[in-house]
């Protein structure tokens, strides 16, 4: 049994052998399953001397919070960092893979990799699977033609933008962009923005939450400030939840010791 | 939903989308716990409303109070909890006005119960706790399902986080799966079952998106109700 | 129903000082109906790491194999230990490889590191989306009641005693509120130089 599963060596590449199983399934009359999703309020602005991001840090699944604390904020390249909303699996990947990619290019080009060409490594994978890799990301990075910002559909469709916000709390937090951005913002002023702009999507949207995630990219450095805000805090209980030592009751105890404590021994070996 | 085994539904479309086909029922969300003692009950629900991803309002309160002896709490579909509070109420009074006297906990919990089965084919979607006092003085909840089945128990978590909370409640008010002598049971006093309940909702803000904002606990006794309100995660 | 509803079945994960504790119910069922009530669902894949899968029955096995497979040829090729990140990592490419034909399970790991003795746990949904929190996973389907059990109970720093009461307290209420999940319990709880197993007394209905 083990042998049958071991022949077969890993290939690159997605795998589709359980898709006609699953399909009968799905037809039987069988839910499908829910996958973890970034429900999420991820912006992103252009200022003076580069470009700041921003994020929740909220995963759900379903009704569900399944991560309190995840990072959303996606390392590209030294000079690029893109945010992901939508399957949480989807943006992660996506984002891994494309960075790999990256990665790739600039040791072959032997320059540092442009905005431009992120956006259409990213949008060039996300249409080619039609829609299917659900992640709506928003790009941001600064090269040596300046700072850029983008946002990329699911789909494969991209805006270059001077501010740019995706996910469910997008609406919430474009809201204070279109009062308040203007071209040319000082570091200070943009940082302020992006912050005030996040919480908007946290507090008044479901699927967003927790705290609040910043990347500021400049030309030449990248300050990457996670949980640069704590906007909910874990309330405090009341009661101590201690139990009496015995509580729950053990049918059988079995203790598997991991110190070695055999020692070894000479043996005088056999002359004959 | 595709064959390829997801919904494949993003979540950028959801505004303005069009539904082929209307239903009648909306969940607004929040929470319902309660906890029946030795000469008290207490009630507690937090002040969420809201629907999908949207929040309509932070302070709207799920306890009804029906007498100075009863209070219901009511969650799920917002227009269906105002539907069936208000001819509860109406009824109460007519109650009040015929017999001269303010209906007992049992007879609301009764009421309740057969207000929600006369809609047996169209029901109220509604998750109902009521608790009170009784009779002879002593704390009680009642527990509904939506087409007017109750269960008297003597704690209950009922709403969108009431799953997350009922085996809380079994563990620390109900003592189940504890090994432990009579002495050492912790005697369920009145400040005892408010902070459960509070500890309870704290832990439900942290997970369930439909709870939060903040609780109203009730304390019933048979001197009046006690209201105190604590403030919730608000995201 | 839901695929990963059919068989029932919970898992969860807890972090302590300097130790780690996971936990099984022992349910085998084909939808309602109970077929075993031996069936653990976490593997014991390391020296200090564990492996929990829960979802359809079928898929764990699978799953499992083939991770064992994988793990063990990094292992031969590499020439050490396995631990718990890299693991995590690997399994979480695995899943994700099978994302539009997924395996029908939630995974759920637990360990040690075999160097730093830091304690790691982490799991992921059906196609590989790690999580890695500080303080507790669950997985299964009883999910939802896990999840209120361990925001009430666990804190930061528990010891390996009080780990096994908060953990143990925590499956056992939370499995009684589901039909899918219980008969039995298994906790294991990970420490530097011990691995502690007991078999919790629960309900068998």
């Amino acid at each position: 049994m083990d042998l049958d599963n071991a022949r077969e060596l890993p290939r690159a590449g997605f795998n589709f052998d359980n898709c006609k199983r699953n399909a009968t399934l799905l037809n039987r009359g069988f839910k499908p399953p829910i996958t973890t999703k970034t429900g999420t309020t991820i912006v992103g602005i252009i200022y003076k001397d580069g470009v700041i991001l921003g994020a929740d840090t909220r995963a759900t699944e379903g009704p569900i919070v399944s991560d309190k604390n995840c990072a959303k904020i996606h390392y590209l390249a030294k000079n690029i960092y893109c945010c992901g909303a939508g399957t949480a699996a989807d943006t992660e990947m996506t984002t891994d893979l494309i960075s790999s990619q990256l990665e790739l290019h600039r040791l072959q080009t032997d320059r540092e990799v442009r905005v431009v060409a992120a956006n259409t490594m990213l949008k060039q994978m996300l249409f080619r699977y039609q829609g299917h890799i659900s992640a709506a990301l928003v790009l941001g990075g600064v090269d040596k033609t300046g700072p850029h910002i983008y946002s990329i559909h699911p789909h494969g469709s991209s805006d270059k933008l001077p501010y740019a916000t995706m996910g469910s709390g997008s609406l919430a937090a474009m809201t204070v962009f279109e009062s308040r951005w203007k071209p040319d913002l000082s570091e200070e002023e943009g940082k302020k923005l992006v912050r005030d702009a996040d919480p908007t999507g946290v507090f008044n949207d479901l699927g967003s939450g927790s705290n609040i995630d910043l990347c500021v990219i400049r030309k030449g450095s990248v300050e990457y400030l996670r949980n640069y805000e704590l906007a909910n805090k874990k309330g405090k209980r009341q009661l101590d939840y201690r139990f009496k030592t015995g509580t729950s009751t053990v049918l059988h105890t079995n203790i598997k010791d991991l110190l070695v404590t055999e020692r070894v021994q000479a043996v005088p070996m056999e002359i004959s | 939903m595709s064959r390829l085994g997801f919904e494949q539904f993003p979540d950028y479309q959801v505004p303005g989308m069009k539904h082929p086909d209307f239903s009648p029922y909306e969940s607004n969300g929040g929470s319902i716990v309660a906890i029946a003692g030795d000469d008290f009950a207490v009630i507690a629900a937090d002040t969420r409303l809201s629907s999908g991803y949207n929040i309509h309002s932070r302070t709207q309160s799920k306890l009804f109070k029906l007498s100075p002896q009863t209070v219901l709490g009511s969650a799920g579909c917002w227009a269906d909890t105002l539907s069936l509070t208000g001819s509860i109420k109406v009824r109460m009074q007519s109650y009040e006005h015929t017999h001269l006297r303010t209906m007992t906990t049992e007879a609301v919990a009764q009421m309740l119960s057969i207000a929600m089965y006369n809609r047996r084919f169209f029901p109220y979607y509604v998750s109902n706790i009521l608790a009170g006092i009784d009779n002879e003085g002593k704390g009680v909840v009642y527990s509904y399902d939506p087409i007017g089945h109750c269960e008297k128990a003597t704690y209950r978590a009922g709403g969108t986080a009431g799953t997350l909370l009922q085996p809380v409640l079994d563990n620390q008010i109900g003592h189940k799966n504890m090994n432990l002598e009579d002495a050492d049971k912790i005697k369920l006093t009145k400040e005892r079952a408010v902070s459960v309940a509070s500890d309870t909702f704290i832990s439900a803000a942290e997970r369930d998106i439909y709870t939060g904002d903040s609780v109203l606990i009730n304390i019933i006794t048979k001197d009046g109700i006690e209201v105190r309100t604590l403030t919730l995660r608000q995201d | 129903m839901s695929i990963l509803a059919y068989n029932g079945g919970c898992v969860v994960a807890m972090r302590g000082k300097d130790c780690v504790a996971i936990a099984t119910d022992h349910r085998f069922g084909i939808q309602a109906q109970t077929i075993s009530t031996d069936f653990k669902k976490v593997f014991h894949i390391g020296p200090r790491m564990f492996l929990g899968l829960t979802g359809l029955q079928t898929d764990i096995l699978t799953v499992r194999d083939r991770l064992m497979f994988r793990k063990n040829l990094y292992e031969t090729r590499e020439n050490r230990e396995m631990c718990p990140k890299p693991f995590s990592a690997m399994m979480s490419s695995f899943l994700y490889e099978h994302r539009f034909g997924p395996y029908f399970i939630e995974p759920v790991v637990a360990g040690l590191d075999p160097k730093t003795m830091e304690p790691f746990i982490c799991n992921m949904d059906l196609i590989g989306c790690p999580n890695a929190p500080d303080d507790f996973v669950v997985a299964g389907t009883c999910a939802e009641q896990l999840y209120g059990m361990c925001e009430t109970l666990w804190k930061p720093d528990l010891e390996p005693d009080q780990l096994f009461e908060v953990i143990a307290q925590s499956i056992v209420n939370a499995f009684d509120r589901d039909a899918m999940s219980g008969w039995g319990a298994t906790v294991y709880i990970i420490e530097k130089d011990k691995i502690t197993e007991r078999t919790l007394k629960t309900r068998m209905d």
